[in-house]
């Protein structure tokens, strides 16, 4: 950890997504109010907050996964590299090929290995050979850190790994598409403590390539694996600082409370 | 200690209930098969008979004099040709004594009418038989056939047996002298319907039954699955998908008649479309499985996990590329049930058949979707109203061939479920 915080400190860190004033709606409920975060490149930032305090809701802003949900709607302004997302002539489909996404539960198709890591870049034409998809299938599973326990199996179920390697062939998956920004929502609350490390560590190592957004129920795993840490809490952004401040020295008397295990 | 007391006396009341249900549910689920048992054995009592046809043996002569065509012998005159003739001499010479014209009558009845077309077959095939004289087993007619089965006693009282007297004796002096077989009937499976029972076969029904399951498959399938990916994955939720929604589901329960009704209507009265064809009474099942096959598929995609479709669409993939590359192959067993399910129904079903004229006499095999046809459960229907006794087991051997149909189905329904089943 200190290495990382070495590294946080060293740099400057553009803005790679800067929300202002972003309301989300759930049909009449006011599921968010006024967020306003900006998201250093090449950095992991963990949005850590009680349950039902909106976190997810925010990182399912920033690849659009909202729209797919009946009667959401999102109000102001959420731009990657000072591109507004929400535009009119913004492709959506580009987008989620942009921000890539680890969900809570490993979800892999329930097709082979190497078919799970080929879909995206095949979709998106990212490999024009045969011999270029098999090297980007190779290559994004070492870097999810996970060929040298399939490299024998490709052609297996990606449901028959356990379900840390499920986690990871889903990281593969998403690093395959060659993504900006990596979003991860609670990506280690349904492994055990060992699978857990595992994700971690990979996590740390993913960032010098991508920018990655965490959310996360654990502020032992916000403390271990961010540089920033925006806490949230009844749809509000409270505080947002780096990872060492909003847990030795917090401003607010909430994240405070949330931190020491008060609230939440 | 009476606190535990209450407690034993509450456990042993629980696992009362608990045998009770079960013995309820075995009472069940035995009566059901006991049902069931005493229908499949009736149905086999009847019916076996009708898988064998009685034959005699007669000695034939084709005579150009008794068949009355001179010196011709191409198809044309034979098809013509008086080969009912051939067997009247033939049993004449077997039973010289009869000579009365009654009695003579009664003589014939015990040969098919179907036998005659047997001898022109053979010498249509072969014409150098002319003038030869040959030994044939031909088709004995019905009551023969009830007699040889021995479904008609000769202990009954002459007036209550479709038999006389005198026939009863010449049948028993044929099958002492060895001229009577009982032999596998081919003839029910290769032949449509007709007026004489030993002549009837289910195969015209068969091949009506598959013209009109392939015109509502061809039609009812690819158009409910489409409209169930339709409404399930891409359609707004809006006051007019709901709409739509109640009233697929309400389809499904609508009288099957009813549909039959709006093919008359529509398809026979306006679009002027053939008469007893499996081209309309396919159009008209069509119409009444849709709403089956929508409904199951639409259930089957509802049971896809949405982690699936978060994932695709998470990589980038387009909606379409979504449930196209994901979430329908997923679906794909659940609706393949739906559809077989559908098109088993659409099998059994009589009603909607009646009203577009599928329920009419035919005795031709159908060779495609315009040619008038009927199907397996009218067939039976038509047996069923039949006056003739041995009708009765073409009857149920006629369900046997339905019942054999839809269990094969059904079974391709477990395969194909079984072959594309997922794990997730």
């Amino acid at each position: 950890m200190s290495q990382a915080l070495k590294h946080s400190l060293s740099t400057e860190h553009r803005a790679k997504v800067q929300a202002r004033g972003v309301n989300v709606y759930y049909g009449d409920k006011k599921a968010l109010s006024g967020i306003g975060l900006d998201i250093p490149e090449h950095q992991v930032s963990a949005l850590i907050g009680p349950s039902g305090c909106g976190k997810s809701t925010f990182l399912r802003c920033l690849n659009r996964m909202n729209d797919i949900i009946e009667g959401c709607r999102v109000e102001g302004a959420i731009t990657i590299d000072g591109a507004d997302i929400y535009a009119k002539d913004q492709d959506v489909v580009q987008l989620r090929a942009r921000v890539g996404m680890v969900f809570q539960k490993p979800n892999p198709f329930p097709k082979s290995i190497y078919e799970n890591v080929a879909y995206g870049p095949r979709i998106h034409g990212l490999a024009p050979g045969r011999k270029e998809l098999d090297d980007l299938v190779r290559d994004s599973l070492e870097r999810a850190g996970l060929m040298g326990e399939v490299h024998d199996r490709l052609d297996h179920p990606g449901t028959s790994l356990s379900g840390g390697q499920q986690q990871r062939l889903c990281i593969a998956r998403a690093i395959a598409v060659k993504p900006e920004l990596i979003l991860m929502d609670e990506p280690c609350s349904a492994l055990d403590p060992i699978a857990t490390a595992k994700i971690e560590e990979l996590i740390d190592e993913l960032r010098t390539r991508f920018t990655i957004v965490i959310v996360t129920h654990s502020m032992q795993q916000a403390a271990r694996v961010s540089q920033r840490t925006a806490f949230f809490h009844m749809g509000e952004l409270v505080e947002t600082g780096s990872t060492e401040q909003i847990f030795t020295n917090p401003k607010d008397d909430r994240t405070q409370a949330y931190i020491t295990g008060r609230i939440g | 200690m009476t606190d535990s007391l209450a407690n034993d006396i509450r456990l042993r009341r629980r696992y009362q209930a608990e045998r009770r249900f079960r013995i309820y549910g075995i009472t069940a689920t035995a009566s059901g098969l006991l049902f069931l048992g005493v229908m499949l054995v009736s149905i086999l009592i009847i019916g076996h008979s009708a898988f064998r046809q009685s034959f005699i043996k007669l000695d034939v002569t084709f005579d150009p004099e008794v068949l009355q065509i001179g010196d011709k012998t191409d198809e044309e005159s034979l098809r013509y040709a008086h080969f009912q003739g051939l067997i009247r001499v033939a049993l004449r010479e077997k039973f010289p004594e009869v000579t009365d014209r009654r009695e003579l009558r009664e003589l014939y009845a015990l040969v098919s009418r179907g036998a005659a077309d047997v001898l022109c077959e053979i010498l249509i095939d072969d014409p150098g038989l002319m003038g030869q004289r040959h030994t044939y087993w031909l088709p004995a007619s019905d009551d023969m056939d009830l007699f040889v089965k021995g479904e008609i006693k000769s202990s009954a009282p002459e007036i209550e047996r479709q038999l006389s007297d005198r026939q009863i004796e010449w049948a028993e002096r044929l099958t002492s002298d060895g001229l009577v077989d009982l032999r596998f009937n081919t003839a029910f499976f290769t032949t449509g319907d007709s007026r004489e029972p030993e002549l009837a076969g289910i195969w015209g029904a068969v091949k009506g039954s598959f013209y009109t399951l392939l015109v509502t498959l061809a039609l009812s399938f690819p158009t409910g699955i489409l409209a169930a990916i339709y409404l399930q994955e891409f359609a707004p939720k809006n006051p007019v998908t709901d709409l739509i929604e109640v009233n697929i589901n309400n389809l499904a329960a609508v009288p099957s008649i009813v549909f039959g009704l709006l093919g008359l209507a529509v398809f026979l009265n306006f679009f002027h479309m053939p008469r007893s064809a499996p081209l309309v009474g396919g159009v008209v099942l069509a119409l009444m499985t849709l709403p089956v096959i929508i409904i199951a598929a639409r259930a089957a995609l509802l049971a896809v996990p949405p982690s699936i479709r978060e994932a695709a669409l998470a990589v980038g993939a387009t909606p379409m590329q979504t449930v196209f590359h994901h979430v329908a192959p997923l679906a794909l067993p659940g609706m393949l049930t739906g559809a077989i399910i559908g098109m088993a129904r659409a099998l059994g079903e009589t009603a909607p058949l009646l009203m577009i004229g599928m329920v009419a006499f035919i005795a031709d095999i159908p060779q495609g979707v315009t040619d008038p046809a009927t199907v397996l459960p009218v067939q039976i229907f038509l047996w069923a109203d039949s006056p003739e006794r041995a009708f009765m087991s073409k009857m149920a051997a006629g369900i046997m061939v339905l019942l054999g149909f839809l269990i094969a189905m059904n079974l391709i329904a477990v395969v194909l479920r079984h072959r594309f089943e997922q794990k997730w």
